[in-house]
C-alpha cells in the first residue's frame, strides 16, 4: 500500500458498527472518553439489523417496537449525536499489537487510513455457515444462499433470488426467513430439519403451519440438482426414504459462526467452541488491550442482547483506560465439558465487576442441570431445562471462589434426542 | 460471409492458448464456445499447478508440450501481469512401498531434463515443512513446480488474440458442418460460421464433435471427476511446498497445495463417470478429502472450509494426448488434454501451429504483438483495494472492489455469467460464500448475464 492518506489517533477504536459496536462507542462517549472511532466496512452503519425488515427491534433500547432498518438508523444517530467518529467504507486489514499504541491499518476508497488507538473493541458479528462449509453434495448452481443474503436481496436490493425455495433448518432465523419470503411472494416448498424436532420452541412452529409450509424432521439434503439455477433437491429421511423435491432455491438458515477472521489475523486466541475470540469477564481477549463484544463472542444472540453487552463492554474499556481494571493475569480457565458447546467468558481473573453472568450453549436438549467442577470438586450445580441455540446464563459470582481451572458440563442425564443437525456439518 | 483461416471450437485452456498462437502467427481466427464465457467446461476446475513435466512419459508429445508451455509461461507472464508462486513440490513417500518408487521418480525426472530434483530425508522434510506429518519417510524435491492463477492466463491469451482480430462467439455450440474441399461451413446455435481449417479443442465433447462433423471419432472421452476442498486462508501459513503423493498408474493422486489466492487446496479425486455435464460434490468424499489433508498436515484438522468444487477432466481410453491431423478435411483434433493441459496449453498451441503450417498454410506473423495486462488476483501481490479510488469493497472476504467488478463486466471480454465474474475477480469465493455480497452482486450484474442472479423484483 502506498503511504497512508490519513493518520488518526483514538482512545478507543471499535471495529464493527452493529448494535454491539455502536452501543459500546456511545457508552464510551457518555462516560467522557474523548476520541472514539467506529469503523465499518459497509457503506451504512447499523450492522445486520439494516436488512432485517421485520420487527421487533428496539424495545429495550428505544422503548418501542421498530423494524430492523429503523432500529439501525436510530443506533447510528444516537452514536453520532454522542460524538462518535463513524468511518464507513473502511475495511480493517491489519492490527499491529507491538508495544506502545495499537496500530490499525484500514483500506478506504480514499486510500490507506492508519489509526493508532489505546484500546480496540472487536465487534465484527456473525454470519451463517454457507453451503461449502456444510459439505453439502450436488451441483453448484445459482439460488443457494443463506438467510442473510436473502434479507439483503429483499430489503436492500429489492430483488428476489428465488420463488420456491427449500428452507433448511429450524432456528429462529428460519422462521424469520418465512416472513422475508412472504414479502416477495415466494412460497417455500418445505422446511427440513436434521433433528427430530425444531430448534425453536415447538409453539413457534405454528408459523410454517399457518403459512402452509410443510416441515420434515430427521431429513437431510443428499443432492442438489440444477445446471444454471437450482431445479430440484433430493432429501433423505432417517428411515432411509429418499425423495426429490422440485424447487428453484435452497435457503440455508442458521448455524451461525463468528466473523472472526480479523481476530485471528490479529493473533488473538480463538475459542474452538464458540469460534470467536476467548475473553475474560471484562471482555479482554488474549491481548488485554483488545476487547470483544456482541455476536463475535457467542453465536448467536439477539440485537438487543448484543446492544446491552456492547454497553457493558464500553464501561469496562472506560474503566481500563482509567486504570481501574484488575490485571489480566493470573486467570483461571473455564472449559466447556460434555454437553456444552461453549462458555463465554473463557477466563476469570480475580477481582470485582465484569459480566454478571457466564453465557453458555448446550449441544443438545437438556432437562437435568449444569455442573461445574474445579478439579474433582463440584463447585456449582444449577437446574436447567433448555435446548441448543438457547442462551444459558450462570452467575459469574458463583465462580469467584475458584482457584483452579473449572470445567462446566451438563449433568450426566441429558436427554439424548436424535438431534444431529446441531453441529451443522 | 467471410471465411476465417481457422475456427477453433472450445474456449477452454487449450482453445484460448490456441486462439492466441494462431492470431500472433497472423491467421484470421474465430473461436466458437458453447458456454457463456471462457473456461466454462473442464478448464474451470483445474488445480493451478505449473508442472515441470518431471513425471510425464519420456519422449511424449505431452512432455514436449508441457515443457514448451512451462518455458513460454515464464517468459511472457510479466508482460501480461500474470503471477507465479514459486513453491516447489515434494513427492512424499508415506509407506515403504512408496519409498521404493522414489528412485524411479527421480530417474524419470532426470530423463525428462528436470535435473534439479533431489532427495530429502525425513529430517530434511521436517526442517523445510515443520507442520507436515512426521509419518513422511522420504521425498523427492522438485523445485520447479509452481502455483499460478488458474484462470487469468486464459483471459490474457484471449484478450491478446482479440487484439489481433480474433473473433470470439459465446453461447455458440457447433451442431453440424460441411466441408467443400477448401473450407468448412459450421452450423451453430448462433448461425453459420465459415473457416478453412477447424481445430477441435472441445474438451469433454471433443470426441462427439469429431463424430458429428467427421463421421467418426478416433477416441472416446471418459469423463473423470475430481472433487476439491478449499480451506480458509489461515491454513496457508501451515506449509509452503506443493505436497504430491507417489502417483498410481491411473492418476497423479490427491495433491495438497497453497493457492495463488492465499488458501489451501486438497484434491482431486479421480472418479470415472458417463455424464459430461454434471460434476457434483458429495459429502462423504469431501469429508474424506478434508481428513486426508489433515493426515498430511495435522494442523488442518478442524480448519474452516471455504469452498468445495468438482471438475471433469476429459480423459480418454488412453493416457496420451489425442492430437490428430485430418489432412484431407482441413481438421485438427486436439483431444484428451487432461490435468497437464494448464501447463501444456501454450506448448500445445505451438505444436498444433506447426502441424497446421506443415499442411501448407502460411500467414504473416504479427510484427509487434499488443500485450494486454490483466488484473492481478494473486494474494501475495498488490491488489486493487490497495490503490485509492476503488469505490467500495463489495466482497469483503476476498477484498474485491467495485472498480474490479465494473471492469470485469465491461471491456473487450466482459464476464458472460456469474462463474465468469468470479473467475475474473474472486468475488463471492471467500469464507462467507456470498452471505454479505451476493445480493449486491445481483444488482451490479443486472442485465449482464443470460442467467441472472435474481429471478425478478421483490415486489
Amino acid at each position: 500500500m502506498s503511504g497512508p492518506f490519513d493518520v488518526r489517533s483514538a482512545d478507543v477504536l471499535i471495529v464493527g458498527a452493529g448494535p454491539a459496536g455502536l452501543s459500546a462507542a456511545t457508552r464510551l462517549r457518555q462516560l467522557g472518553v474523548a476520541k472514539v472511532i467506529v469503523v465499518d466496512r459497509e457503506q451504512q452503519g447499523g450492522g445486520i439489523p439494516r436488512h432485517c425488515g421485520h420487527p421487533p427491534f428496539g424495545m429495550r433500547e428505544f422503548g418501542r417496537v421498530l423494524t430492523g432498518p429503523a432500529y439501525a438508523r436510530k443506533l447510528v444517530e444516537r452514536a453520532v449525536h454522542a460524538g462518535v467518529d463513524l468511518q464507513l467504507g473502511c475495511s480493517v486489514v491489519s492490527i499491529d499489537c507491538s508495544d506502545g499504541d495499537l496500530v490499525v491499518a484500514c483500506a478506504t476508497n480514499r486510500g490507506a487510513l492508519t489509526v493508532t488507538a489505546k484500546r480496540i473493541v472487536i465487534a465484527t458479528g456473525v454470519r451463517e455457515r454457507p453451503r461449502s462449509a456444510r459439505l453439502l453434495g450436488g451441483d453448484r448452481p445459482l439460488g443457494i444462499l443463506n438467510t442473510g443474503a436473502l434479507q439483503e436481496y429483499v430489503y436492500l436490493e429489492r430483488l428476489a433470488p428465488f420463488r420456491r425455495p427449500l428452507i433448511v433448518g429450524t432456528e429462529l432465523v428460519a422462521l424469520s426467513s418465512l416472513l422475508t419470503c412472504r414479502k416477495i411472494g415466494a412460497r417455500p416448498v418445505a422446511m427440513i430439519e436434521a433433528g427430530s424436532h425444531s430448534t425453536v420452541r415447538r409453539a413457534s412452529m405454528a408459523l410454517p403451519r399457518l403459512l402452509g409450509v410443510p416441515v420434515r424432521y430427521e431429513t437431510e439434503i443428499v443432492d442438489i440438482e440444477g445446471r444454471r439455477r437450482v431445479e430440484a433437491v433430493t432429501v433423505r429421511a432417517r428411515d432411509g426414504r429418499v425423495d426429490t423435491i422440485d424447487c428453484d432455491g435452497v435457503l440455508l438458515t442458521g448455524c451461525f459462526r463468528p466473523e472472526a477472521a480479523l481476530a485471528r489475523t490479529a493473533g488473538l486466541e480463538i475459542d474452538t467452541g464458540s469460534g470467536g475470540p476467548a475473553i475474560d469477564q471484562f471482555a479482554r481477549t488474549s491481548e488485554p488491550r483488545i476487547f470483544a463484544a456482541g455476536n463475535v463472542l457467542h453465536p448467536v444472540d439477539t440485537a438487543g442482547w448484543s446492544w446491552r453487552e456492547g454497553r457493558k463492554v464500553g464501561e469496562f474499556v472506560a474503566q481500563d483506560l482509567a486504570g481501574k481494571l484488575p490485571d489480566a493475569k493470573p486467570a483461571i480457565k473455564l472449559t466447556a465439558g460434555p454437553g456444552i458447546r461453549y462458555v463465554v467468558p473463557q477466563r476469570l481473573v480475580p477481582g470485582e465487576g465484569g459480566f454478571e453472568n457466564l453465557q453458555l450453549r448446550a449441544d443438545n436438549d437438556v432437562s437435568s442441570g449444569l455442573v461445574a467442577y474445579e478439579g474433582n470438586a463440584l463447585i456449582r450445580k444449577q437446574a436447567l431445562s433448555t435446548g441448543p441455540e438457547r442462551r444459558i446464563l450462570a452467575p459469574t459470582s458463583a465462580f469467584a471462589g475458584a482457584r483452579g481451572d473449572v470445567t462446566i458440563s451438563i449433568d450426566g442425564e441429558e436427554k439424548t434426542s436424535n438431534r444431529s443437525g446441531s453441529e451443522c456439518v | 460471409m467471410s471465411v476465417a483461416d481457422v475456427a477453433i471450437v472450445g474456449a477452454g485452456a487449450v482453445g484460448c492458448a490456441m486462439a492466441r498462437r494462431f492470431a500472433l502467427e497472423g491467421a484470421r481466427v474465430i473461436l466458437l464456445e458453447r458456454g457463456a464465457d471462457l473456461l466454462s467446461g473442464a478448464s474451470k476446475g483445474n488445480s493451478a499447478i505449473l508442472h515441470t513435466g518431471f513425471d510425464a512419459p519420456p519422449g511424449s508429445v505431452e512432455l514436449q508440450c508441457m515443457q514448451d508451455g512451462y518455458a513460454e509461461y515464464l517468459e511472457i507472464r510479466d508482460s501480461f501481469n500474470l503471477p507465479l508462486l514459486e513453491t516447489g513440490a515434494m513427492v512424499v513417500a508415506w509407506t515403504e512401498g512408496e519409498r521404493a518408487a522414489l528412485d524411479g521418480i527421480e530417474a524419470q525426472a532426470r530423463k525428462n531434463g528436470v535435473s534439479n530434483v533431489r532427495r530429502l530425508s525425513a529430517g530434511e522434510i521436517r526442517s523445510r515443512e515443520p507442520n507436515l506429518s512426521t509419518r513422511a519417510l522420504e521425498a523427492v524435491l522438485v523445485p520447479g513446480e509452481h502455483v499460478i492463477d488458474p484462470w487469468s492466463p486464459f483471459l490474457a491469451y484471449l484478450l491478446q488474440a482479440k487484439n489481433h482480430d480474433a473473433e470470439v462467439f459465446f453461447n455458440t455450440e457447433v451442431l453440424s458442418g460441411s466441408f467443400d474441399g477448401s473450407s468448412w461451413a459450421l452450423k451453430t446455435t448462433s448461425g453459420e460460421h465459415r473457416a478453412r481449417t477447424v481445430i477441435n479443442c472441445a474438451g469433454l465433447f471433443g470426441d462427439r464433435l469429431d463424430a458429428r462433423l467427421l463421421g467418426a471419432a478416433s477416441f472416446q472421452i471418459k469423463p473423470r471427476k475430481g472433487q476439491f476442498v478449499v480451506f480458509d486462508k489461515a491454513a496457508s501459513k501451515l506449509f509452503s511446498s506443493i505436497i504430491l503423493p507417489v502417483p498410481s498408474e491411473r492418476t497423479k493422486g490427491v495433491v495438497l497445495t497453497r493457492t495463488i489466492f492465499g488458501n489451501v487446496l486438497v484434491g482431486p479425486t479421480a472418479e470415472e463417470q458417463e455424464d459430461r455435464e454434471r460434476a457434483t460434490v458429495d459429502t462423504e468424499t469431501l469429508k474424506s478429502l478434508a481428513a486426508k489433508a489433515a493426515e498430511i498436515v495435522p494442523g488442518l484438522a478442524g480448519m474452516d472450509v471455504t469452498a468445495v468444487y468438482a471438475g471433469l477432466r476429459p480423459a480418454t481410453e488412453e493416457k496420451s494426448y489425442r492430437i490428430a491431423v485430418h489432412e484431407d478435411r482441413n481438421w485438427i483434433t486436439v483431444g484428451g488434454i487432461r490435468s497437464t493441459g494448464l501447463t501444456a496449453s501454450l506448448g500445445i498451441a505451438r505444436h498444433v501451429y506447426k502441424l497446421y503450417a506443415k499442411l501448407g498454410n502460411e500467414h504473416q506473423a504479427v510484427a509487434s504483438p499488443i500485450t494486454p495486462r490483466v488484473p492481478n488476483l494473486a494474494e501475495h501481490l498488490a491488489r486493487d483495494w490497495q490503490a485509492p479510488g476503488f469505490g467500495e469493497i463489495v466482497c469483503h472476504c476476498e477484498m474485491v472492489t467495485l472498480r474490479e467488478i465494473e471492469r470485469a463486466l465491461s471491456g473487450a471480454l466482459p464476464a458472460g455469467d456469474f462463474g465468469g465474474l468470479r473467475r475474473r475477480t474472486r468475488c463471492g469465493m471467500g469464507r462467507c460464500q456470498g452471505f454479505y455480497c451476493n445480493a449486491q452482486l445481483a444488482t451490479l450484474t443486472a442485465g449482464c448475464f443470460g442467467s441472472p442472479l435474481a429471478v425478478g423484483d421483490a415486489a
